[in-house]
């Protein structure tokens, strides 16, 4: 921590200070399954990828995924941990989803510890651990309203049992809702961009569950957290973590203390409800997974590892930052999409990095298709002289996604050329004609009505007249 | 029976007797005394035959079946044999029917065997007298009033009733040795990890290991060739092809250095049988007259052994029997919800001594009682195997009885668990340090029922074990 | 000395465990499982904080396969032995617990 004042989190009442930790699943993108040679893959028909092993049948047994050691390592690597020696672990309770009524996971010596990860702002938060565990499988609730509490029954597919997962633990180092979105996000994005899982919040293949607790600003203590589930995405997660805070303060302001228990997040009511008290179940019997024998990477395992890493999200981002000379966070969306590549290369080609990001950014969501960097950066400097309009640009960039070529030719295809002020300055006239209440008002300084008049021109030119030249023209007016 | 397994293969090769004859005759055999001795849970005779005839076919078409060609194998219960109910002689199971082999049984019909049914045992192999099985006790067809030993009692009895020439049997604490004892065969465990347990329905997972009953340490070792080595799909499987421990049953035991563990031969732990320990000083003699060099030695650790013992099995074996739920195979009683569903069937489908150990399991796991324990218990198992590599830096072998008394009553033990376990003594401190032992008939006691001696080896010492064990073997008049 | 279980403590394990247990099998269990804990007096009573506790008795590294596919179950097969199933599922009375 710095010696700077302490980041608030705004939604919090006034001398409160959040405490948010979280835990990350993430499947593994593994062809096969933690233990077994059947399919790692999301929706296939139920139960057509099960076999003995990760069915738990009797008699079967775990044989672990190479390449799943492999990925949990470059994981841990990225997350700038230490990459240690481990043991799998069997913890112990009675689930239907769980085939075995026991998962197999790394308990007190886990693959990955004491690791760090950086935010675009610059905010660090520290990784407690990173382990490997596998999943189970997934129950349908049926009857009643669908939900848990009033099923009839529960149909059981074990086509996710044992597939491979990492569980990243942050430390409690998250102060606010922002930052826990953020790093979310980074999680995701360092996830994708060493290729070890597709992180997606909607498939379930990355899910976020937030440890909360407040505490008075100034103290350092660690009161009574709650762990949030269930939640689905990014957004609610900012949702679940300011909705937990505020019911901790709530319950501290009438004197009572929360309960440390597993709190489920209802999106659709906006709020967190208790699970069910679960006293027994606490008790997991932890103890060293005999099937299985102690992982011990060998130090050249290990540097082989790092070597291959592919640069990271944050040195991505300090890096384009600075050939666009801008701040890191601002080009955190463009390396997101995996798109700062195309971007380093049109900025070495000699764009504008502010056209560059904001373009990609803005009109390049759906991907670059065609676009090459000399195309990009050709474009970027005929929006840069004015010889295209934003407007002009966005479309011409369009094509150029669609079919590649020459943003020249293909602006003049569009008739596209820079409008000469002669023409414009008619239509000007024609409008402070016909409009002269409006131009009064703009000439007396109300710059309310300027929208108004760059409207219309806009319309009379179907956009192709540059909002800069004609801003420059109407102050010229109205000057004169 | 008067042919041993490897005369039986030998006659099939050669074409001299022919499978399916061999299996008739062992169905006749079965026919006129497994409803007395009652060592199946079920016998499979069909399958039997028409496996024979594919082998038969095999002879005929001029291709070799292999080693164990034609030789009528028992299994334990708790072995998966697939489309074949494997029950572990528990109610929990009802007739599941595995949709898949256990390695060792593919390995045996790789060798040329013929299953010809699947043997009782002490429910989930918890037991040392195959009284605890659902489906009714094994007796010793020595003497149908006692017990044949567990929890492997079904194959022991197979192969001493002539019901088969050999048997598999899993042995955890003694399981195979000590039924072989009390049967008068010869029982095998091997070395952990020598032999897969893909497929073998777990009851401690870390103690483990699959092995032969036969006639003859010969036919033991044909056996134990055909099963053993490295298998890809149990990771605790040791990454070694099989140890041709065949070829060395003849080498005798001149120049051989032999201890007789003190501990568990009237020299610490109590309740050795006075006739038990006699027959282990015979066997003493006759390998030091064999030209072996004997002496009494101590491994102090090894009084430890049960206790660690009935900590580590329990822990393993309640997490290992948690999958029995009623939710994907086996038995269920119906509840209002899931969890009052696992709880119906768990109670109705387990029997006692399975409750009891998963329950003692349960607590030596749970917190505040682990280091106490579980984990105590692993680290005393530590000492044993420390106590095992100082004597055999002395000696090549270690003797031992395998069982502390001759066959008992049936129901003499069933009410007291702990002077139950106590059966086990001798046995344990060989599972917990994963060394291979061999229990080899020597004679009887002074009730005439047989009595073993058990020969102990170190870490991957098969080839030395079963070479003492031959050599003893031809010591008997 | 106490006795190393209470009878609170079997029932305790026996819900961890998933049994019920009538009144009487409490009592004996608690007394059986009690025998077996008195035996264990003569190890709690070891020294062994410097000895490593042995999980595997061979010892065994890195132990991995290929991450190559390989066939499935036929789900019919495996559905065929299910107490009750349902679309191509495993069918369970509701589930009490929290979702996991």
């Amino acid at each position: 921590m710095t010696d700077t004042a302490p980041v608030v989190e705004p939604t919090l009442p006034d001398g409160w200070e959040l405490v948010v930790g979280l835990e990350v699943h993430c499947e593994l993108s593994t062809a096969t399954k933690l233990f077994c040679g059947c399919r790692n893959r999301f929706g296939d028909d139920p139960n057509t990828n099960v076999c003995p092993v990760c069915l738990g049948l009797p008699g079967s047994l775990p044989v672990l995924n190479g390449s799943a050691v492999d990925y949990a390592m470059r994981l841990g690597l990225a997350l700038n941990c230490t990459v240690n020696p481990a043991v799998f672990a069997r913890k112990n309770y009675f689930y239907p989803d769980m085939p075995k009524d026991y998962q197999v996971t790394q308990y007190d010596l886990p693959t990955s510890t004491d690791g760090h990860l950086e935010l675009p702002d610059g905010t660090v938060v520290g990784i407690e651990r990173a382990h490997i565990e596998e999943d189970t499988g997934k129950s349908t609730h049926v009857g009643g309203s669908g939900r848990i509490h009033d099923a009839t029954h529960s149909l059981v597919d074990y086509n996710r049992a044992g597939i491979p997962l990492v569980e990243i633990v942050s430390r409690p180092d998250i102060r606010t809702v922002e930052s826990a979105r953020a790093y979310a996000s980074e999680l995701r994005a360092i996830l994708t961009s060493i290729d070890v899982s597709d992180a997606k919040m909607e498939e379930g293949s990355m899910r976020v569950d937030a440890n909360v607790s407040v505490r008075p600003i100034g103290s350092d203590e660690l009161r009574t957290r709650c762990e949030v589930k269930n939640i689905n995405s990014i957004r609610s997660l900012g949702r679940a973590i300011e909705y937990e805070a505020n019911r901790h303060i709530d319950l501290y302001d009438s004197g009572q203390t929360p309960r440390q228990e597993t709190r489920h997040w209802d999106e659709a009511n906006g709020r967190s409800t208790s699970g069910r008290s679960k006293e027994d179940s606490e008790d997991y019997r932890y103890f060293p997974e005999p099937d299985l024998v102690p992982l011990d990477p060998t130090g050249a395992q290990v540097d082989a590892i790092a070597e291959a890493m592919p640069p990271l999200p944050s040195a991505r981002r300090h890096a384009l930052a600075d050939a666009a000379g801008l701040e890191a966070g601002s080009v955190a969306l463009v390396v997101e999409r995996g798109q700062d590549e195309l971007a380093l290369a049109a900025i070495s080609a000699g764009a504008d990095g502010g056209i560059v990001i904001k373009h990609l950014e803005n009109n390049l969501a759906d991907g670059t298709g065609e676009l090459t960097a000399e195309s990009f950066a050709a474009l970027a400097a005929m929006e840069a002289d004015g010889r295209l309009s934003a407007t002009q640009a966005k479309t011409v960039l369009t094509d150029l996604v669609a079919s590649g070529g020459d943003p020249t030719s293909i602006a003049a295809a569009h008739g596209f050329e820079a409008m000469d002020t002669g023409e414009l300055d008619a239509i000007l006239d024609r409008l402070i004609a016909d409009n002269p209440d409006e131009w009064g008002r703009f000439v007396d300084g109300d710059r309310k009505v300027q929208g108004f008049f760059v409207g219309q021109i806009m319309k009379a030119t179907k956009g192709q007249a540059d909002g800069k030249v004609v801003n420059m023209l109407m102050q010229q007016r109205a000057a004169g | 029976m008067a042919t041993t397994a490897l005369e039986v293969a030998s006659a099939v090769r050669a074409g001299e007797r022919s499978a399916r004859a061999v299996v008739e005759e062992h169905l006749a055999v079965i026919g006129e005394r497994e409803a007395e001795v009652h060592a199946f849970n079920l016998v499979m005779a069909d399958e039997a035959r028409e496996r024979a005839d594919a082998v038969d076919a095999a002879v005929a078409a001029g291709s070799d079946p292999g080693p164990l060609a034609g030789v009528p194998v028992a299994l334990k219960d708790n072995m998966c044999t697939r489309g074949v109910p494997t029950t572990c002689s528990s109610r929990i199971l009802a007739q599941w029917r595995p949709p898949y082999d256990a390695t060792t049984v593919e390995r045996l019909t790789a060798a040329g065997a013929v299953i010809i049914g699947k043997t009782n045992l002490d429910e989930f192999a918890m037991g040392s007298s195959t009284e605890n099985s659902a489906f009714g006790p094994t007796k010793n067809p020595h003497d149908t009033s006692r017990v044949p030993g567990g929890s492997s009692g079904g194959s022991a009895a197979a192969v001493a009733a002539g019901f088969a020439p050999l048997a598999l049997g899993s042995d955890t604490g003694g399981s195979v040795r000590q039924p072989a004892a009390l049967c008068g065969v010869v029982g095998v465990k091997p070395t952990y990890g020598a032999v897969s347990r893909y497929g073998l329905l777990a009851f401690a997972s870390s103690l483990d290991q699959i092995g032969p009953f036969a006639h003859t340490v010969a036919d033991a070792a044909t056996l134990y060739e055909a099963i053993a080595g490295h298998d890809p799909r149990d990771s605790t499987s040791i990454p070694e092809p099989a140890a041709p421990v065949s070829s060395w049953l003849d080498d005798g035991v001149d120049g051989m250095r032999v201890g007789v563990i003190s501990e568990l031969s009237g020299g610490g732990i109590e309740g050795i049988a006075s006739d038990v320990q006699a027959r282990v000083r015979v066997a003493a003699d006759a390998l030091a007259a064999a030209g072996a060099t004997v002496e009494e030695t101590s491994v102090p650790s090894v009084i430890y052994g049960l206790t660690a013992y009935y900590l580590i099995a329990p822990a393993e074996a309640s997490s290992n029997l948690a999958r029995y739920d009623g939710v994907r195979y086996g038995l269920r009683v119906d509840g209002p919800n899931t969890e009052a569903m696992n709880v119906a069937t768990r109670t109705a489908g387990f029997g006692d001594e399975v409750k009891r150990r998963i329950m003692l399991g349960t607590y030596a796991l749970s917190a505040g009682y682990y280091d106490a324990y579980y984990g105590k218990a692993q680290r005393v198992r530590t000492l044993i195997i420390d106590d095992f590599a100082a004597a055999y830096e002395k000696y090549d072998v270690l003797l031992s009885p395998t069982s502390p008394t001759t066959a008992f009553e049936l129901g003499a033990k069933v009410a007291d668990p702990m002077t139950m376990y106590v059966n086990d003594v001798c046995t344990i401190p060989s599972n917990l340090a994963g060394h291979p032992a061999i229990s080899v008939p020597y004679g009887v006691g002074d009730d005439g029922l047989p009595v073993g001696v058990q020969v102990l080896a170190p870490l991957m010492g098969d080839v030395t074990m079963f070479r003492v064990a031959a050599a003893l073997e031809r010591s008997l008049p | 000395m106490s006795s190393p279980i209470s009878r609170d403590d079997v029932a305790h394990v026996a819900r961890l465990a998933r049994l019920e247990l009538t009144p009487d099998e409490l009592d004996r269990f608690t007394g059986q499982l009690a025998a077996v804990l008195d035996h264990a007096a003569d190890v709690e009573a070891l020294d062994v904080t410097d000895v490593e506790p042995t999980h595997h008795p061979y010892p065994l590294r890195n132990v991995q396969r290929a991450d190559v596919v390989v066939p499935s179950c036929d789900r019919d097969e495996v559905l065929a032995e299910a107490p009750a199933s349902e679309d191509g599922r495993f069918r369970v009375p509701p589930v009490l617990g929290e979702e996991a």
